[in-house]
């Protein structure tokens, strides 16, 4: 049990209970609005930015999250393209990503360890950089959808309805993209680019089997969210487990309990 | 072609909708060419037209979710580009647009009515509680206030997003097919009411709908006009009693009386 007691642990324990509350709060909104597959989008582009971090000695983290960044703006673009087919646009900025991100791996091929923990995650290896960037976004998050709350709703619920009403609906669109390309960036250091999709998703995925109303949703999101998130991290560190990967079989684990309670419920 | 000279003047009557020349295409398709139209304060217009005539097209350029590629909209006498009072149209869109498993209470969805621009940073209010306590309880949905949306049965849900448009206490519905999907018993208790509505309340109603029946028994047996494939049957105010000044409560609190009462059934 020494770990738990140890600074870096305390460290990713600060992280992940910070992500906790963003991923899910974001992940809503996105599944809600059936773009769930942009986290992992998102997430595998900026592994391309930590490449190129890593390759010109500029902190992987920032390069990954302008990266993601261009993302969104690059998937809006071709979805007016696609119109009818919006998800195309989201499937080829995903294989672009990784394909950018081979090429990278390729050309520093020193930095394969470092890379590899931005795939699976390396939660502890947080430094004061990280938790301070994650603070921050944390704090941004926050403040706008607590200042954004019920017009959120309403834009996720009927973006028509959001629209009719004089809503600026380009802003909130724009708002939500780049909230989530931070949250995703600075998230794939904690569980990984390869998962940082199901602590997006699989908490929206739980509340719609149990939240009647919205504002139920956006608590039962957060909190199955850092219950998977503490209990992952110090099962993990006790049995010396991959962190990531322990949180995410966690939240599915928590989704199938869900899942089969209710249909007792209902078969009962 | 319909213009304000052709019934008596009366002061209350002002132009709500006036389409002039409007046209419409998808990708170089037409699918509304040259439509001049309006639409009088305290007119009931009902819009009829085979699929694909351009009804909810008609419809989604008057509420400013797309933009005519010809022709001019105004809307309360002022180009729509610049008119900003949208608190004053409450839209009732098509049925099950939204997915049936989404969070959402009854009293979430009409609450959500009063989320405007003057809104943004503000809280909802006590008052906003009780505009929505009130708009719930004249569509006799009180008791559903609390369920998910989409356990609601079609005419439940219909009524909410009624509530939800009436929370504003609007000037002007814009409904679309509002009864699509919903038992004939059902569609009748709604018809009844957005009549009743119509007569003792300050409102002014566009309505896209398939059933002949209703539009034709309450509007008249000829369309006042037609467009391409799209037919206008309009009851001008004029045929109605005078203009009536009323406030949201107080036209809820009445509407619901006269429900139970008996006049009204849905």
């Amino acid at each position: 049990m020494d770990i738990v007691t140890s600074e870096f642990f305390q460290r990713a324990l600060i992280g992940g209970v910070l992500i906790g509350i963003t991923a899910p709060l974001m992940g809503l909104f996105l599944v809600l609005r059936r773009l769930s597959m942009i986290g992992d989008t998102l997430a595998h582009v900026s592994i391309a930015g930590v490449a190129l971090g890593f390759l010109i000695g500029i902190y992987p983290v920032g390069v990954g999250l302008i990266f993601a960044l261009a993302a969104t703006f690059a998937i809006e673009k071709l979805r007016k393209a696609y119109k009818t087919y919006a998800e195309l646009s989201i499937a080829i900025i995903m294989s672009g990503g990784v394909a950018l991100a081979s090429l990278l791996f390729t050309m520093g091929k020193g930095f394969n360890v470092s890379v590899s923990g931005y795939l699976f995650g390396s939660i502890y290896t947080l430094d004061t950089v990280d938790l301070l960037l994650i603070g921050i976004v944390t704090a941004v998050v926050l403040l706008a959808v607590a200042l954004h709350a019920k017009e959120l709703f309403l834009l996720t619920f009927d973006e028509d309805a959001a629209a009719v009403s004089g809503l600026p609906i380009r802003y909130f669109n724009f708002m939500i993209s780049v909230l989530t390309a931070l949250v995703i960036s600075v998230s794939i250091k904690i569980v990984g680019a390869l998962l940082v999709s199901a602590l997006l998703t699989i908490p929206a995925a739980c509340s719609l089997v149990i939240a009647r109303s919205f504002r139920q949703s956006v608590v039962t999101v957060v909190v199955i969210a850092e219950l998977a998130v503490t209990v992952g991290l110090l099962v993990a560190g006790v049995w010396n487990l991959a962190p990531g990967g322990t949180i995410v079989m966690l939240l599915i684990v928590i989704l199938l309990l869900l899942l089969s309670v209710r249909r007792r419920f209902s078969a009962g | 072609m319909l213009t304000k000279q052709q019934h008596q003047p009366i002061a209350c009557h002002q132009p709500i909708i006036e389409l002039e020349e409007v046209s419409f295409a998808y990708e170089q398709k037409p699918v509304i060419e040259n439509i001049s139209f309006s639409v009088q304060e305290r007119d009931f217009v009902g819009v009829i037209g085979s699929n694909g005539a351009g009804k909810t097209t008609l419809l989604r350029m008057i509420v400013g979710l797309l933009k005519p590629t010809a022709g001019a909209i105004r809307l309360f006498g002022e180009p729509i580009q610049q008119f900003k009072d949208w608190n004053r149209i409450g839209y009732v869109p098509q049925k099950n647009s939204f997915n049936p498993l989404f969070p959402a209470t009854v009293r979430e969805v009409v609450q959500s009515g009063l989320y405007n621009r003057n809104k943004l940073f503000k809280r909802v209010s006590k008052a906003d509680a009780i505009k929505c306590d009130e708009a719930l309880h004249a569509m006799k949905i009180e008791d559903l206030a609390g369920k998910r949306i989409g356990q609601l049965s079609g005419g439940q849900q219909q009524r909410a997003f009624l509530a939800r448009a009436l929370i504003n206490n609007p000037a002007l519905l814009i409904l679309d097919e509002p009864t699509v999907g919903i038992d004939t018993e059902t569609q009748e208790g709604f018809f009844h009411l957005i009549k009743h509505m119509h007569q003792h309340h300050n409102i002014t109603f566009l309505m896209v709908s398939h059933d002949m029946e209703m539009i034709r028994s309450y509007l008249g047996q000829q369309p006042k006009q037609q467009s391409g494939k799209i037919k206008f049957y309009v009851k001008h105010s004029h045929d109605l009693e005078d203009c009536v000044e009323t406030n949201l409560t107080h036209s809820l609190r009445e509407l619901r009386q006269s429900m139970e009462r008996g006049k009204v059934g849905v």
